[in-house]
């Protein structure tokens, strides 16, 4: 372990299907002012900047080195993470690692898209193998409708029991101002929205937005200046899979999620996920992922997560909620997608997670899911870590 | 400053790149026999015997190089299908890709990992998980992927 970390401030920008009144400067200008007024620094106090999207989603190459104007690096050192899916939990992995390591005291980490910006199923198509798998590959709704079909087979999931995943985060992002999809949505609603490739519907699929999210990591000393509500980073955890979509082994729980998971349930020593964590802000793509991935979180057997979330258990009054921010589902700015799932962890750990605060929250989980069904997993505490 | 409202504009514009991309020699092996012989080949790890398609050199799992090819079958189980509905740009081609097209999983008899390629049915109601299906070659093969024109399905039980 290197020393201790604390997000200390978080900024969303507005998130929508097209911001056309911002460039990509000016966006990630947008979610950095913010962060840095929610902890109520100025841009002379960070020490580095991490920085996150996938060029090909813009067409433009160098976020590192075009953004400076916005991302507060002006002379300082920058740094670019790309991970696919999960470029925005990997930048916050990667902010966490620069304080952690010492080396620096203050970093911001941003995650930004806009997606409104070019055709997001082609681009994505490009990260696939180029002789193999690009003739058949039909981008995430495609790679995802696939496994959702298989989730079916195997655990005798309906599209309905998916559609209560879209309909519960499409429910609480009523709740969050910054969400982009704010409009509820009911199990008929989804059941009857047009089908994009089978079995996965435009009601269970994430939308495409334009936005950016900036957290700043602080360590232990400049924590204590900063804030009395700081989130403690408690574990962070990657878990990558093979090259081919095809060398994926389906059987089983989500296998990069659930690895993560109980690496970090190991050493912080968590026996009962369920009962221990407060709330879960988890990168589900689509309603069928956000279903069987539940699995992965190891709060129920193999199987068991319809049980569990038409029980009622990941509701915002459950034992477990899931995604009271309104989830992937509500908003995606690709990548800043998995970054804002660790700002909402941290909001709901500091006390500032507004109208969809979960009362006395003191642990939290945000995952990030990408490339070829990899995870990353940080856990967010509000107790100083040992 | 005029209070007057001015447009919020985006401009457009295309990127038109060619690439190449290296097949190794153990792609030119396996296209020289897609070709030529209508067969597929895959490779076996040395270390932990798991049979892989397409071969590539180096196991994942054991990081060794492997050498051991092996010869697929032309048929095998179809583990999972998606019917894709929605119209995007292929970026293979700068076409809209046509829909609706099928395309599945398949674990080729003797492979161990999956085979992801085009079904001949895009009708739901006719495809199922466990589905024995078999490759339909092109008479005109040119070495490609393409030179397998689809899976169709079989009358065969699945044994397993």
């Amino acid at each position: 372990m290197g020393q201790r970390v604390a997000i200390v401030g978080t900024g969303q920008t507005d998130h929508k299907s097209s911001r056309k009144d911002v460039n990509g400067v000016e966006l990630i200008q947008e979610a950095t002012a913010r962060a840095l007024e929610d902890a109520g620094l100025r841009r002379q106090d960070i020490d580095a900047v991490v920085i996150g999207n996938m060029d090909h989603f813009e067409g433009i190459n160098y976020v590192d080195m075009w953004s400076i104007d916005g991302n507060g690096g002006l002379h300082k050192p920058v740094m670019k993470v790309t991970t696919g899916g999960t470029t925005g939990t990997t930048v916050a992995i990667a902010g966490y690692y620069h304080v952690a390591s010492g080396l620096f005291d203050t970093v911001l980490a941003i995650g930004w898209e806009k997606n409104s910006e070019s055709d997001t199923t082609a681009a994505i198509i490009t990260c696939a193998d180029p002789f193999w798998e690009r003739p058949t590959f039909g981008g995430a709704v495609a790679g995802l409708a696939g496994a959702a079909c298989e989730y079916m087979h195997r655990y005798g999931i309906t599209e309905r029991d998916a559609a209560l995943i879209a309909v519960r985060d499409r429910k609480n992002a009523l709740k969050n101002p910054y969400a982009h999809l704010r409009k509820e949505i009911t199990v008929e609603d989804v059941l009857n929205s047009p089908m994009l490739a089978y079995p996965i519907k435009l009601l269970d699929m994430c939308p495409r937005s334009d936005g950016a999210c900036a957290i700043v990591f602080a360590s232990e000393d400049k924590t204590k200046c900063i804030t009395d509500k700081p989130a403690w980073v408690h574990q962070v955890s990657s878990r990558h899979n093979f090259t081919f979509f095809t060398d994926v082994e389906r059987a089983g729980r989500m296998p990069t999620l659930y690895e993560a998971c109980m690496d970090i349930y190991k050493n912080e020593g968590i026996k009962n996920p369920l009962h221990e964590l407060d709330v879960v802000e988890m990168y589900v793509p689509s309603s069928f992922a956000g279903l069987v991935w539940i699995d992965a979180l190891g709060v129920c057997d193999e199987g068991g997560a319809a049980r569990l979330v038409s029980d009622g258990v990941t509701e915002m009054d459950g034992e477990l909620p899931i995604n009271p921010s309104g989830g992937v589902i509500s908003t995606n700015c690709i990548g800043a997608t998995g970054l804002i799932r660790v700002a909402e962890a941290a909001m709901q750990i500091s006390g500032k997670a507004g109208e969809h605060q979960i009362d006395g929250a003191e642990l939290a989980l945000a995952t990030g899911f990408g490339g070829c069904q990899w995870s990353d997993v940080l856990l967010i505490g509000s107790s100083k870590p040992n | 400053m005029s209070k007057q409202k001015y447009p919020l504009l985006t401009i457009s514009s295309e990127i038109e790149q060619p690439y190449n991309y290296s097949l190794g020699r153990y792609g030119g092996r396996l296209l020289k026999e897609l070709k030529h012989n209508k067969k597929i080949v895959g490779i076996k790890c040395p270390k932990c015997g798991h049979v892989y398609v397409p071969p590539r050199q180096v196991c994942g799992k054991c990081f060794v190089k492997m050498d051991e090819f092996a010869e697929i079958s032309n048929k095998g189980n179809l583990e999972s299908f998606t019917v894709v509905y929605f119209s995007f740009l292929d970026p293979e081609t700068g076409q809209k890709r046509p829909v609706p097209y099928g395309y599945g999983r398949i674990k080729l008899d003797g492979a161990d990992s999956g085979f992801l390629h085009f079904l001949e049915e895009s009708d739901l109601k006719k495809l199922k998980i466990g589905m024995r299906v078999e490759a339909v070659f092109d008479e005109n093969r040119t070495g490609n992927f393409k030179d397998i024109k689809y899976f169709k399905i079989t009358k065969e039980r699945n044994p397993s």
